[in-house]
Formats: structure tokens, C-alpha cells, sequence
């Protein structure tokens, strides 16, 4: 079995996805499978991609669903998934070749492709179904946070983020240090109340989800409806007839 | 850096050997995007941060733009038909053989009667281009993919405020407080909608409300979604304007000021007069001072108008304000939010709780910009007032037979209000607003051998004096835009090509000429009879539609049915440009224009279709295309002409670097210009001043900058036009009134729908078929990851989806004893179609839909024979009609608005039919396989991005960039977030915010 960092990373590099703004439009899965297609983990490889059944490498998920209320009333949701990086990865644990590992320096869990084995172990252990199988190249692959991109000098500064936070057209992911209190995202996550994901199974993801925002009302300034001041077309007619404007 | 201990992990691994910047063209959102290149090989694709559309971000067809681009489906060689049409029977030719049959073709057809070519171009970037080359080869019959798009929300725009929604204006997402969202899954403007609402929703203060019969991805994070029934957008913003009227919750002086309320409306009935704007001897219209108590003109900057209250005027005739002619409609109780309720589909409570709420963020939630401006009489405002309730709107509106009238009345609402081009409200984009309507009118008048026209094909009646049909009312053109059937249909008719050549009606064409159209699937109503339109025989063996030439990237459908294929490039191996002369890519901020250059050397014999119609131009000898000594105007291909070409003076394609590179807009040609564009990033832009940015319809000096842009052809304030003076020009002429007189049996038609007051009326289609027999509506939508994306061929996105379904209510699957996962027959009064039924509960329970454009024929695309696209895969467009069922003399009317001609293939109604057990798990009609694409590849395994460079360059940064998403609107909702950009803070070492 692996173990995780001695001494727990201080630095915590994750996610911060708003689900209040996400449209599900797949921009952020589609650009993470582009750069990582030729980066660290390349290829994604995509088995019969013109054929009956098109399945490929993919990091990051899109999860459209309809949550339905005792009521009947409904919302849709769309739940971008990808590796939460957890601090107590089970994946990391459970991995037989050590293989799967945490990095001290900045809390990504990745896997080295020359100690994986491709035995699954670790995607039964994954609660959140995050880890991809390369059926081709026989080894399990992983969202790396773009980790030959966010450091990468070969880049521009603003390109320096993982693929899926700068492409998302609704602003909707941010990145940076969940380990800082101090850090942006640490405070984005305090004031728009980010959640971990299914916190009972105990593996302490870093990422985190913003909660939709409760639905703007307007009622209660706004009124229920309008009070008329004219009845039908003559009333308006003789209420407006001597009234003046200028242009 | 790599500081792991017993891993490595290389930070800072090779990307490009370089990054070139051009113009994305996987839909028509046409972002900036900077392509990562190793030799001749695509690393990466992502968004340009310095764009003026998407500023960095990319939408997932953009990001799939590179298996776009080494797609197996992409066509090879020009191919000339051996077989039977539709056989997909093809020989592989060379391109001097290719050109030399589609000139011969096309010389011969020119030399005998020019308009019997029929040259339509789908969804065409380059119309200015493809327009000026049918007006210099003498055909009218001419136009690209409006006709079945949104020629209902452009015409209705144009012909109402001068501008339209679509990608030619925007909300003010900075500042509304309040975004109606008519019927938008997905539009044009694909990345700016997705960041604005992201932006909006961020900042907290705003309420976003979706009117649309299905909730996905906008309507998903709407504040309030309206499912409505579909094809009654209008009742329900008549039920607005109802309450907004009643209660006085109107913007009085904005309609006094910016609109034609006050214009004195002549009221003589029976009179040719009647219903028409009192004028001038010089044509000014009038008002009714209430100051002087006489009549004046309206454009007096001094005038005081009544809005309200008859006149008389000096010719005896009665007149009152238009504004009083729209209020006596609309405070009808025909249009009481009671009275509505049941035929939407929306509680009445709820339409005056909408109502109520409206006038609120307009009236209650008043802005004011601390920027002085000068209006167009010379006048300084020391602020910007805006009343910012936004609205947009587009397929859901479009698509119906009432679409033109719908969104009129949207466009009403807005003017009520006050919202139009103000702070938070709509803002026109550059080089919008124009006069209500644009100056041009259709030529065709005058089509003769071996002659150019007098104008351009498309423009815009403005009475039955501009109509395209010959003394007996008979349309001109083949599509028969521009006619008594369909007077405003701006943007043609591509729809009813196909099977008005088949039928010679109104006459036989000689050459088809389509590009970029997928005429012979997705984008023909009625595939099933536009096949057989395309195949049919005369007696004598020929074809009905003697030549059919096309050009496309990609083998689609209707590759298999061209006589004549002429191979187009990949939007990464072109020259384009995105020109103001066109659909430009500007903002409400500024005008700005854009180009493609090839970042790619094609591997294939494969040519720009540009190059190709410029060439072709030369060839035939057009006037412009070809100099006075035979040789060709642009020998270097487009960007010849992209560079070179001036349409007036010192007005060319692209609008930056003109002259000596300090010009923009108007200036000399600029060798350097393409060199310019590359160096900026592909694109030019202008920051309009301050005082620019609002009121573009009535501000001075952004009207002289505009004019003096070429926009508009004087600096006079465009009045938006609440009523609209042309619709009762040709309703006179229904009533006999003026010397062109429309065929007897269209008169009631005309008169009922040219109201020049926005109507509502029942979908043709509902009214023909609704009750017991066909009880569901049935539309669809695009995702957004395929929106308007050429090809469901992408080995990434069809990942995503590779088929569709039919998406039914639980409550409606339930009383028709249907569960989820049923296969079903969905059955309309023109055919059926099989599908897999799933279950929902956010769509509006008397409605149906299913993703549009999923289902492929067999064999094509590069896909395999048993790809679920062909297999499970279904379109609606088998079941939906061109023609409406017959009038009682036979005739049939295409299935469309009747004011523009707009395709309404949202008006369908289905009923669903359980399938037998035995008919379930594929879906009916298929059509027979097509052979794939000559010499496709087999592609078992993909393993693309295997083979780049990734070898340490560069030690690697120590230290991550934090970003935040919408960080400016985040840090000003006390967040704790710092402002600025992304990974920038205002004031950090990498710069400040922009």
C-alpha cells in the first residue's frame, strides 16, 4: 500500500466550481481532454471515436440531472466531476505499487505511468468515480490540475491555470490554494458557503462546489401585481389626452 | 519544477514551437483563439484573452476544434458524379477539371437567363462576398441560410428599432437588474451569453427570468423559468404590456423622444391614405404639438407632442399618435393576463407578478451613468439614465409563423420601457442602429443575359412598389422572397428551393450552386420529399433539377445528391474575414472586425470555397471579378480581395489599418493590412468614447462617427418605429388601394397580417391541426456543445452525444401509459418518426423535444454504418411540412411566416404512439447507406497527442497563478476576493485589469 505525504501538504491547490452559474455546456471537459490529450498523461485515448460506441479518456464529467422535490417541483443541475484531490485519498492508500501518490509539494494526487500496474484498485476505492481507465496504454489516468500547465513558463501567465478554469465561458471554476486561509478561493469559499463533496466518506476532498444561490424573489418589493389607474381605452384616453412631452 | 521525491513529474514540458491567432469557426460565435502548433500539428486550442467576443474563454466545440480539423469525414478531391444522383457514385477529379465544368455550366446559364442559377450558401460568413459575386453574375436568386433561421428576428428588429437581437445587440450584463430570456437554448452570441450571465448571476443583484418551453442549461440557472406553451410568446408579453399600460408603467418621454408614438397616423378609412403617417410636402412626418396646438413636424427638436388625442389636419383628414392606436389595442381585455392564461400555459397571477416586477427594475431601479453626452440635436445630458430591464430573444420567438409579429411586440415592450439602448437595458452593437429600415432595397427588377444587377439580391421593401414579382403579382425569384406570399423576406427563402426547382414553380432553375448548406438532411424541412425533389426524373431521363453543383468541407448528406463537389479547407488552412460589411464581431462597446488566416497547410486538394468563387468569378468574366483585359481582379485569391476589394471609396472588407495603416474604417488599401490583423491577434477593434455607448440612436456624435463609417447614410436620429408605416402600405394595397395590386386571392392574407401594430395569431400549423389528433407540440434545440457546429462527426463531442431522444413530461408519459425508455412513434399530419422516449419534468407538459442534428444517414460523416447516429438517431425534420395543407382553390403557402417567409418548423404538432415491442431499438424512417467517403481511413483506436514534444523546456514557475472566476463581480460583492481578472489583481505584477 501507499502512503500519503508524511507531513500533510500545507498547500492545497483544488477547484472551486459554482454550481449557481454552471449551464452544463461541457467547455470545461472538452478543453481539459484537449490539453491533456498531448500533455502529462497523453493520450486520452478514445476507443472506436467513429463507431457504435465512442468511449474515451475523459478527466472532467459533465453530470446533467433533474432533482425532483415531494412536491413535484424540479431543478436542473448540471455538476461538472473531476478528482477532488482529497487529503486522505483512498486511492493513494489503497494503491498496491505506489503508483498513486499525493505530492507534498502542492496536495495533487497523481499517478506515475512507469509503477501503474493497471490493477483498478484505486478507481473501486474513488467514492467520487473520478479515476479513468486507459485501456489501451494499461494504466489508470487522472486529473493532474494541469500540472504541466499551471507552472509551465513556456506559457503566458493567464494561460498558466488548468485548461477547464480558463475556458469556462461562465466564470463558473476558479483555482488556486485551499490550504491558505488567506488565499482568494479560501475566501470564496467561506462567503458563498462551499461544500465538500459527499463529506461522509471521510477523504476530505479539496475541492469544493459553491451551492446554487437561492433563487432571486421579487415580491416582496416589487408587489404581486400592478395597481390600474386607467380601466380600458377611453379612461386612457381621457387621463392621457393633455399631456405633453418634449423630444 | 519537480520536487517529488521518488516521481517525476515535468512542470514545464514543451508546447509549441508557436502560437498563432485567428478567428474560431466551429459555430458562429466566431471567437479568438490562439492555436498551439508543433510543426505542422495542432497541440492545443484555447481562448485569446485579448478578444474582444469570448476574452479567453472557449466553448467546448472550440476547444474540439482539432477533431474538426483532422475529422475522417473531411472531403479530399473535387468529385464528379458517376452514378445515379444519391448514389454517392463519385469520380475523384482535379481541380482544373472541376473548374473548367462548374464555369462551363455556369457560362452557359448566364449567357441564356441568369436566374436560373440558384445560388444559395447556407451558413455563409463571407454574404458580402458571395451576395456581390450572384449581383455581378445577374442572378437574384441569391441568399443564404436565413430564410430557415431567424430572418423573423432580424426583419422584425430592422424594421422596428434599426437593429435586432441575434448576435447584433446584447444586454447590458454589467448593469441590468432584470433579463427577460425569450426562448434561447443557444444562440449566435454563444460565449458573450454564457459570460454575461455568469457575470450577472455573480453579482447577486439582478433577477434572470427564461421564457421557453424547456429548461436546459440558461433556463437551468434562471432565477424564474416560464415553460411556456410554444407559439404564445406573444400573448404573454401582451398580457405584459396589458398591465404595464393600465398601470401607467411606461417610459413616457423615451417614446416621445426615441420612437414614432407621437407621429400623427391618418384615419381615413377607405381612403388610400388611411393608416398612413402623416407627412410633410417633403415627406417629414408630423405630430400634434400641445404647446402651439397645431401640427408640426416631428423631428423638431423643440416640438412639444401629445401622445394621445385626435388632430385635424390640413388636408381635412383625421389623425391621431400612433402611441394611441397601440394603447387602444393592448389595453384590450383580450390581452388581460386572465385572458391569456390558459392559452400559454402561464397562470395569471404569475404574468402580473412579472408585470409588476418589470416596472419595478425600470421605474424603481432607475441607473444613472455619471457620463455627460450630446444628443442628436445638439442637446448635453450631463447622465446616462437607463432603465435596465434587458431582454434577448431568438429561436423560440423565430421559428414559429407568428415569429415576425412576436418579436415586434418584444421590441415594443422594450420601447415601452424605455430600455433600448440605455444603461441596462438592450444596447445595439456597431454598425447597429440603422434607419428602421436599412436603405437597400432587393434587386431583380431588371435580370437580363450576360448582365450584372442593379443591386444586391437581399435589402428590404419598404412598400409593394419594391416587390420582386412580375405584373401579374407571379413571384421572380425561385424561392419566391420578395413576393405578395412573402413581402419582407429579408433574408430569402433557401428552404423552398429545392422544391420549387423540382416543381418549376415558379419556373425550372438550370444549375443548384449551394454552399455549407445541408440541404439533403438536417437542414430541409421534409427530407424524405426533398430527396426525391432532388432525384426525380423528367420523361426523358434528365434530372428535374438539371446541375447540381456544392461545396462543403465535410461528406454530409447532401454531398451524395451534387453532380459537382468542390472540396472546401478546415477553418484552421483559410483566409477569412468577419467583416462590418457582414456579420461582424462587434460590441455594444465598440465596432470591431476579425480574420482567419491559415495556420495549416491543407494535406488534401482541397480549396477555400472563397478562392474558388473568385476564380470562377474571373473565369466567367464578372465585371469586378475580371479586369477590362480578361485577367483575373484578384489573382491572389481572397486575400486579395480581402485586402484590395472597396465597395465604396476607401470601404473595403476590413475596416482596420486602411491607407497607411492610421486609417480605420475608410482609407486606401493597405498592403500591410493582413499583416496588421496577424500582428493585433486577428482582429481590429475600436473603443468608442464614453458618451458613445448609449443612445446610439439619438446620440450626435456617435451617429457622425457612424456615418461617417459608411454605417448609416446620414447622421439623423433613427426613430424606432412602434408603428410600422410599410405593413400598412401593403394592407392598403390588399384593399385595393395603388397601382401594384397583389392577386385577389392573397388579399385577406395581406391584410390580416400586415398589421403595421404587432399582432398575435395561433401557429399556422396549430390552427390546421390541433385537437384530439396531434395534442403536442414538438421542437428542439441544439446543445450547446454542438450549436451550430458543422458536423456531429467530432470524435470528442459526439463522446458527449451521439444520439438523441425524445424528451416527454412524466405527467404527459404517464397519461399516455409510456415510461422511460419507451420507443415511440412520433406521428405528425405529414409522416412519423421513431425515437426513444426519457423522461423530464422541467418542459412544458403539452410540448415534446428532442437535440436537433444528431441523427446522421448511414455511411456519411465518417461515421460507421452502425454509429448510433444513424441508428437511433431521428430528426424531426422528416415529419415537418414545407408547404401548408391546401387553400380551398389548391394552392398550397410554404409552412411559414407570412410576413418574412421565416421557416416555421416550431409550429409542429404530434401526437406519440407507443411502439410494438418488435419495433423498438432502432429508429425509422432510414434511408438507404451511403457509401462512405472515398479512401476513409479506418480508425479503431485515437490516440491523438501521443506523439508531441513534451521535453523539458524551462525549469518551471515555483509558485501557482489563483484565479478566480468572474473576479471583478466576486470581489464586489464583499466576497473578500481581490478585483481584477482571472489570475490578475488589480495593481499585481502581472498587470492590472483591463
Amino acid at each position: 500500500m501507499t502512503s500519503l505525504p508524511a507531513t500533510p501538504p500545507t498547500k492545497k491547490l483544488g477547484l472551486v466550481i459554482d454550481l449557481d452559474i454552471c449551464v452544463g455546456c461541457h467547455a470545461c471537459a472538452v478543453s481539459c481532454k484537449e490539453w491533456n490529450a498531448g500533455g502529462h498523461s497523453a493520450p486520452l485515448t478514445d476507443h472506436d471515436p467513429y463507431g457504435a460506441d465512442p468511449t474515451g479518456v475523459w478527466f472532467n464529467r459533465i453530470h446533467s440531472y433533474e432533482a425532483v422535490g415531494d412536491d413535484g417541483d424540479s431543478r436542473t443541475v448540471h455538476f461538472p466531476k473531476s478528482c477532488l484531490h482529497c487529503d486522505d485519498a483512498p486511492c493513494v492508500t489503497v494503491c498496491p505499487t505506489g503508483a498513486s501518490y499525493k505530492r507534498a509539494e502542492d496536495g495533487i494526487v497523481l499517478v506515475d505511468a512507469d509503477m501503474c500496474i493497471g490493477c483498478k484498485l484505486c478507481s473501486w476505492a474513488c467514492p467520487y468515480g473520478a479515476r479513468e481507465y486507459d485501456e489501451d496504454a494499461g494504466v489508470m489516468k487522472k486529473c493532474t490540475l494541469c500540472v504541466d500547465k499551471i507552472y509551465n513558463e513556456n506559457l503566458p501567465p493567464e494561460s498558466r491555470v488548468p485548461a477547464c478554469v480558463s475556458a469556462c465561458p461562465t466564470g463558473a471554476r476558479s483555482f488556486g490554494d485551499l490550504g491558505d486561509p488567506d488565499s482568494d478561493v479560501s475566501h470564496l469559499v467561506r462567503a458563498r458557503a462551499g461544500y465538500d463533496l459527499m463529506p461522509e466518506q471521510g477523504c476530505r476532498p479539496v475541492n469544493k462546489y459553491l451551492p446554487p444561490r437561492p433563487r432571486t424573489r421579487l415580491e416582496e418589493v416589487a408587489g404581486t401585481a400592478l395597481t390600474p389607474v386607467v380601466a380600458d381605452e377611453a379612461g386612457a384616453i381621457a387621463r392621457w389626452v393633455d399631456r405633453l412631452f418634449s423630444r | 519544477m519537480s520536487r517529488s521525491a521518488t516521481h517525476h513529474v515535468e512542470t514545464s514540458p514543451k508546447v509549441a514551437d508557436e502560437v498563432k491567432c485567428t478567428t474560431c469557426y466551429m459555430c458562429a460565435c466566431r471567437c479568438g483563439i490562439r492555436v498551439h502548433l508543433q510543426g505542422d500539428k495542432v497541440r492545443y486550442i484555447e481562448g485569446n484573452p485579448d478578444h474582444p467576443i469570448n476574452r479567453g474563454v472557449l466553448c467546448a466545440k472550440g476547444s474540439a476544434g482539432i477533431m474538426q480539423h483532422t475529422s475522417p469525414a473531411r472531403l479530399r478531391k473535387p468529385l464528379l458524379r458517376v452514378g445515379e444522383r444519391g448514389s454517392g457514385d463519385f469520380r475523384e477529379i482535379e481541380w482544373d477539371e472541376a473548374l473548367e465544368i462548374a464555369g462551363g455550366w455556369l457560362r452557359e446559364t448566364r449567357r441564356n437567363d441568369p436566374s436560373r442559377l440558384a445560388f444559395f450558401t447556407g451558413r455563409d460568413q463571407s454574404q458580402s462576398l458571395t451576395g456581390w459575386w450572384a449581383k455581378q453574375y445577374g442572378t437574384l436568386n441569391y441568399a443564404a441560410h436565413g430564410g430557415f433561421c431567424s430572418v423573423n428576428m432580424a426583419a422584425a428588429g430592422l424594421y422596428t428599432i434599426g437593429g435586432s437581437f441575434w448576435e447584433f445587440g446584447e444586454p447590458d450584463w454589467d448593469h441590468t437588474r432584470y433579463l427577460l430570456l425569450f426562448g434561447v437554448a443557444e444562440d449566435h452570441d454563444s460565449n458573450p451569453i454564457k459570460m454575461g450571465l455568469g457575470r450577472l448571476k455573480t453579482r447577486g443583484d439582478a433577477k434572470f427570468v427564461s421564457i421557453n418551453p424547456t429548461r436546459t442549461g440558461y433556463s437551468a440557472i434562471a432565477d424564474e423559468w416560464i415553460g411556456i406553451r410554444p407559439g404564445t410568446d406573444g400573448l404573454f408579453v401582451a398580457a405584459l404590456i396589458h398591465e404595464l399600460l393600465r398601470a401607467e408603467q411606461i417610459d413616457w418621454d423615451y417614446l416621445a423622444r426615441y420612437t414614432n408614438a407621437p407621429w400623427l397616423v391618418i384615419q381615413a378609412p377607405g381612403d388610400a391614405q388611411d393608416g398612413r403617417i402623416a407627412r410633410t410636402a417633403d415627406g417629414s412626418p408630423m405630430c400634434f404639438d400641445g404647446k402651439r396646438q397645431a401640427v408640426r413636424r416631428a423631428t423638431d427638436a423643440d416640438a412639444s407632442p401629445r401622445l394621445v388625442g385626435a388632430c385635424d389636419l390640413p388636408n381635412g383628414h383625421r389623425a391621431v399618435p400612433a402611441f394611441q392606436l397601440m394603447a387602444a389595442r393592448f389595453l384590450d381585455r383580450q390581452y388581460a393576463p386572465g385572458a391569456v392564461a390558459a392559452r400559454t400555459g402561464i397562470p395569471a397571477d404569475q404574468i402580473r407578478r412579472i408585470a409588476a416586477e418589470i416596472a419595478h427594475a425600470a421605474f424603481r431601479q432607475q441607473i444613472e451613468l455619471d457620463i455627460p453626452w450630446t444628443d442628436w440635436a445638439g442637446r448635453r445630458h450631463d447622465k446616462m439614465v437607463g432603465r435596465p430591464v434587458s431582454m434577448h430573444a431568438m429561436r423560440g420567438i423565430s421559428a414559429h409563423s407568428n415569429g415576425f409579429h412576436t418579436c415586434r411586440m418584444i421590441h415594443l415592450l422594450q420601447m415601452l420601457l424605455g430600455t433600448i439602448d440605455v444603461p441596462g437595458g438592450f444596447r445595439y452593437k456597431p454598425p447597429f442602429p440603422r434607419p428602421c429600415p436599412p436603405g437597400p432595397k432587393p434587386a431583380g427588377h431588371t435580370a437580363a443575359p450576360d448582365t450584372p444587377l442593379d443591386g444586391m439580391p437581399l435589402g428590404f421593401p419598404t412598400g409593394p412598389e419594391d416587390l420582386l414579382v412580375t405584373a401579374d403579382g407571379t413571384p421572380k425569384r425561385i424561392d419566391k422572397a420578395f413576393s405578395w406570399e412573402y413581402p419582407l423576406a429579408a433574408h430569402g427563402m433557401m428552404q423552398m428551393v429545392i422544391r420549387n426547382a423540382w416543381a418549376g414553380d415558379p419556373y425550372p432553375v438550370d444549375v443548384l450552386f449551394l454552399y455549407m448548406a445541408n440541404m439533403g438532411w438536417n437542414s430541409a424541412m421534409n427530407v424524405p420529399e426533398t430527396l426525391r425533389y432532388l432525384t426525380d426524373k423528367n420523361e426523358d431521363g434528365s434530372y428535374r433539377i438539371p446541375k447540381v453543383i456544392y461545396s462543403d468541407a465535410y461528406y454530409s448528406e447532401t454531398v451524395p445528391y451534387a453532380d459537382l463537389v468542390l472540396p472546401d479547407t478546415t477553418y484552421l488552412e483559410r483566409w477569412d474575414c468577419i467583416s462590418l460589411l457582414d456579420r461582424p464581431i462587434c460590441s455594444a462597446e465598440g465596432p470591431a472586425d476579425s480574420i482567419r488566416h491559415p495556420v495549416v497547410k491543407p494535406d488534401r486538394e482541397v480549396r477555400p470555397f472563397q478562392d474558388v468563387l473568385i476564380e470562377l468569378g474571373a473565369r466567367l468574366n464578372l465585371p469586378g471579378f475580371a479586369k477590362e483585359d480578361g485577367s483575373p481582379a484578384y489573382p491572389g485569391g481572397y486575400p486579395d480581395y480581402m485586402v484590395n476589394h472597396q465597395r465604396a471609396p476607401g470601404i473595403g472588407p476590413l475596416a482596420g489599418w486602411r491607407g497607411d495603416g492610421s486609417s480605420h474604417g475608410r482609407g486606401a488599401p493597405n498592403p500591410d493590412q493582413l499583416q496588421r490583423y496577424i500582428d493585433n491577434g486577428g482582429f481590429w477593434q475600436h473603443h468608442l468614447p464614453p458618451e458613445q455607448t448609449y443612445y446610439k440612436h439619438a446620440n450626435g456624435p456617435y451617429l457622425a462617427y457612424a456615418q461617417k463609417m459608411g454605417w448609416i447614410p446620414n447622421a439623423d436620429q433613427i426613430v424606432m418605429q412602434l408603428y410600422a408605416e410599410p405593413l400598412q402600405k401593403f394592407r392598403l394595397a390588399a384593399q385595393g388601394h395603388g397601382d401594384r395590386q397583389p392577386p385577389d386571392a392573397l388579399r385577406a392574407r395581406i391584410e390580416r397580417y400586415f398589421d403595421p401594430l404587432p399582432i398575435w395569431y395561433p401557429p399556422f400549423e396549430e390552427e390546421a391541426f390541433a385537437g384530439a389528433d396531434f395534442p403536442l407540440h414538438a421542437v428542439t434545440q441544439r446543445p450547446m456543445h454542438m450549436y451550430h457546429s458543422w458536423g456531429g462527426q467530432n470524435a470528442w463531442l459526439r463522446q458527449i452525444t451521439a444520439r438523441n431522444r425524445l424528451f416527454v413530461h412524466a405527467n404527459t408519459a404517464a397519461s399516455l401509459d409510456l415510461v422511460d425508455d419507451d420507443w415511440v412513434w412520433v406521428i405528425s399530419p405529414h409522416g412519423r418518426v421513431k425515437g426513444q422516449i426519457k423522461l423530464m419534468h422541467g418542459v412544458n407538459p403539452d410540448t415534446v423535444w428532442t437535440w436537433n442534428a444528431i441523427g446522421k444517414r448511414q455511411g456519411t460523416w465518417g461515421l460507421d454504418g452502425d454509429a448510433p447516429e444513424a441508428t437511433k438517431g431521428f430528426l424531426l425534420n422528416h415529419i415537418i411540412s414545407e408547404l401548408l395543407p391546401a387553400r380551398a382553390d389548391g394552392h398550397r403557402y410554404a409552412n411559414a411566416d407570412p410576413v418574412t417567409g421565416q421557416a416555421a418548423w416550431y409550429d409542429l404538432r404530434v401526437r406519440l404512439e407507443k411502439c410494438a415491442p418488435a419495433e423498438a431499438g432502432e429508429t425509422a424512417p432510414r434511408f438507404a447507406a451511403l457509401p462512405p467517403v472515398p479512401d476513409q481511413a479506418a480508425v479503431p483506436v485515437l490516440r491523438y497527442g501521443a506523439d508531441f514534444d513534451r521535453r523539458p523546456t524551462g525549469t518551471g514557475s515555483d509558485d501557482h497563478l489563483e484565479w478566480i472566476g468572474n473576479r471583478r463581480e466576486n470581489a464586489a460583492t464583499g466576497t473578500g476576493v481581490r478585483p481584477g481578472h482571472g489570475n490578475r489583481t488589480d495593481g499585481s505584477a502581472e498587470g492590472s485589469d483591463t
